[in-house]
């Protein structure tokens, strides 16, 4: 009987905090692992051990630190504007813990079920724009405010991409029919739904990244850019700007922002793997499984890109957004249109 | 142009870089003038690391100043700890052995190339590129454990003695050295596919920080970022020392004078500071390290004296004062990064931030030989 999440638990005075524990520990968990991989990836391509020490393939290296950055002093600089400082660390948190809350990792495994779900990841993605800025122009550092600045017009222009490549999925995804057939029978197709995005690659039997490789490609760059990954980690180029907007911010406060940037990382390959590539789409493992190998594995590509690449300059960033992609996703979104149109 | 800077005179702001920042080679101190990311003015802030070699000098005789001259540029120590036994040979008339002179072109030009090892490392770093630095810095390892085993220093080198080498050479260390050759031509191989024809690499460092010719000259830019700007001189070709002349090397030059120009110098001599090790390996002779005779102590005749070697930043000069005795009236130290850093204030003028990371890491700037 396919049910979500949502369903099962509704009614019930637990809802609300069972949902909430499962994706904050889901996500605990996926934060300790990824940054796990993080250095044993970025060790295997540079030629090191990485972590070896504490547990088995050095797996509990980060829970310790983890554990050190919880039981560090909360330093707050002095002359810092106290409210935004404060506040910045938790709003760059709390939206990327809502957006994971949307996804569907299978057909019946959807905690949040939401018509509009693609909307919402894109609008608590803008949201952690503010939360950056707030900490850059809250710490009283110039470092800090230049990077915070650099991050909102980042942010902001990659986003127009990020939107416009995902956009031209939507218009597949509602040219495939009036009508979707589902667990609980036929409904109207919703192309901003994120589980009927996947169901329609599941039934049409192909994935979209076949059908839109150039919306796919300018969408992972775009996401790079949105996830302030190198070679697009302008807003903490540690070689300029030290540690960028988060500068002066240091234990529980630094692993909000940390745990804000990794958690942000598997949103937006969650939508990746939603939009391209079929979602929890795959034989013989259960639906989660697959979507969150395929997560994992754009996750593993983020990565060797890091780890690969030098950074590109501010203004060399923003040419390559606004006269590059921007043009061509719109070109690819009209492209698009101009088929569904004909056919 | 006066009604622009006037209108956005009130956004000009200061930035304090270093000396203590992530970036800034050693202890380099910029007081930047921005306005938004676009450099106003860069002033070099000095001194941080001055440990006064040049006053230590003057109170101990020559030979005991012979360890700190690697402490100096602690990046390329050999060079200065042979080019200051050539100094005081030349001036008292020591002839070195011919098995000398091959060592010393050997264990100098590994040096070098493990100098501009760690410079290609450092400077993609500056740049965000993190991976090449661990592998720059595995090939330099090799050369440390080559020198390493036959001076037994890793850094700071203390190999030289006025009139040859400490100690001798072995097969071990010729075969390891001529190993090592085959492994860093392979490796720069890859470092040209991975990264020198990187796009954006390329886009990074192509047209940024032009250093002119002109500009060059007049601050007397040195070494490979000379080079880059057009101007072939090489001490070791334009006055030839410690047997340079016998080996066929070219001195690799570009006109751009740009941070790409300066980053294709560097890698371009690393290939040929292995053509001259291969020379060297193979036409070694056998016999003594230090000449039979020496005098017991090294007294410096009166007079002024200059002597200049070529280390891997530029022109290394040393000018002596003597008055008789073995303890030098005034020993002056010419460092390169010196003078190659006072060209950046009107190099950086009008680059953008990141740029100004870029740039300072592409003249190689090693901060304790600057303030010495």
């Amino acid at each position: 009987m396919p049910q979500t999440l949502t369903q099962l638990l509704d009614g019930s005075v637990l809802a609300m905090p069972i949902a909430a524990g499962l994706i904050m520990g889901m996500l605990t968990v996926n934060v300790l692992m990824l940054v796990w991989a993080e250095r044993k990836v970025s060790a295997w391509i540079q030629m090191r051990m990485g972590p070896t020490e504490v547990g088995p393939f050095g797996l509990l290296q980060t829970l310790a630190d983890m554990l050190k950055l919880i039981s560090k002093q909360l330093i707050t600089p002095s002359n810092v504007d106290k409210p935004l400082y404060h506040l910045a660390p938790l709003l760059a948190f709390a939206p990327v813990v809502a957006a994971v809350a949307l996804f569907p990792f299978s057909e019946s495994t959807i905690l949040v079920q939401n018509d509009y779900g693609l909307l919402f990841v894109f609008a608590f993605g803008g949201i952690a724009v503010i939360a950056i800025f707030m900490a850059g122009w809250g710490s009283n550092n110039k470092y800090a405010l230049l990077g915070a600045i650099r991050s909102v017009a980042q942010n902001i222009s990659y986003e127009v991409p990020l939107i416009l490549s995902a956009l031209s999925v939507v218009l597949v995804v509602n040219a495939m029919g009036p009508t979707l057939s589902s667990g609980d029978g036929v409904v109207a197709i919703n192309g901003l739904d994120l589980s009927h995005i996947v169901m329609t690659q599941d039934q049409q039997g192909i994935w979209f990244v076949v059908l839109q490789p150039i919306a796919a490609i300018i969408y992972f760059i775009s996401a790079l850019a949105e996830t302030n990954r190198a070679p697009f980690d302008i807003p903490e180029a540690e070689s300029e700007l030290v540690a960028g907007f988060h500068t002066e911010y240091s234990g529980m406060r630094f692993s909000l922002f940390f745990f804000a940037e990794y958690t942000n990382m598997l949103i937006v390959s969650m939508l990746a793997v939603v939009l391209f590539f079929g979602g929890w789409d795959g034989p013989v493992l259960p639906g989660p499984a697959w979507f969150f190998l395929k997560s994992y594995a754009v996750i593993f590509v983020m990565m060797w890109v890091r780890w690969t690449f030098p950074r590109l300059r501010f203004d060399q960033l923003m040419t390559f957004c606004w006269k590059v992609l921007i043009p061509l996703s719109i070109l690819n979104l009209l492209a698009t249109a101009f088929v569904i149109a004909v056919l | 142009m006066s009604s622009d800077s006037q209108a956005s005179e009130g956004e000009v702001y200061s930035l304090n870089m270093g000396p203590q920042h992530p970036s800034m080679h050693g202890v380099l101190r910029l007081l930047l003038d921005l306005r938004g990311e676009e450099v106003i003015r860069a002033k070099p802030v000095i001194g941080y690391s001055h440990r006064a070699h040049e006053k230590m000098a003057e109170n101990r005789n020559t030979l005991q100043f012979l360890p700190n001259t690697s402490r100096v540029d602690y990046l390329s120590g050999m060079i200065y700890n042979l080019g200051y036994c050539q100094a005081i040979e030349k001036l008292l008339g020591i002839d070195v052995p011919e098995r000398a002179i091959y060592i010393r072109v050997i264990v100098n030009e590994l040096n070098r190339i493990a100098s501009h090892l760690l410079w290609f490392g450092t400077f993609l770093l500056d740049l965000g590129g993190i991976t090449p630095f661990l592998y720059s810095f595995d090939d330099r390892e090799e050369i440390l454990d080559i020198l390493d085993q036959v001076t037994g220093s890793r850094l700071t080198y203390c190999y030289g003695r006025f009139g040859g080498v400490t100690w001798d050479v072995d097969e071990t260390f010729l075969t390891r050295a001529t190993a090592f050759l085959a492994r860093i031509r392979e490796r720069l191989h890859m470092y040209k596919q991975l990264v020198t024809d990187n796009v954006i690499l390329r886009e990074r460092c192509t047209g940024v920080g032009v250093v002119s010719e002109a500009l060059a000259k007049s601050y007397g830019v040195t070494g490979p970022s000379l080079r880059a700007s057009g101007v072939a001189y090489d001490v070791r070709k334009a006055e030839p020392y410690g047997g340079y002349d016998r080996f066929d090397f070219e001195v690799p030059v570009l006109h751009e004078g740009d941070t790409m120009a300066r980053f294709h110098i560097r890698i371009r001599e690393i290939e040929e500071s292995c053509k001259i090790i291969e020379q060297a390996i193979e036409a070694i002779p056998e016999g003594e390290i230090l000449p039979k005779k020496m005098p017991k102590r090294f007294k410096l005749p009166e007079g002024e004296y200059y002597f200049a070697v070529e280390s891997a930043r530029g022109h290394f000069g040393m000018y002596i004062v003597g008055d008789g005795s073995d303890i030098p009236v005034k020993l002056k130290l010419r460092t390169p990064s010196f003078s190659n850093l006072s060209a950046m204030p009107e190099t950086l003028a009008g680059t953008m931030l990141a740029d100004t990371i870029a740039i300072v890491g592409s003249i190689d700037v090693v901060m304790p030989e600057i303030d010495r």
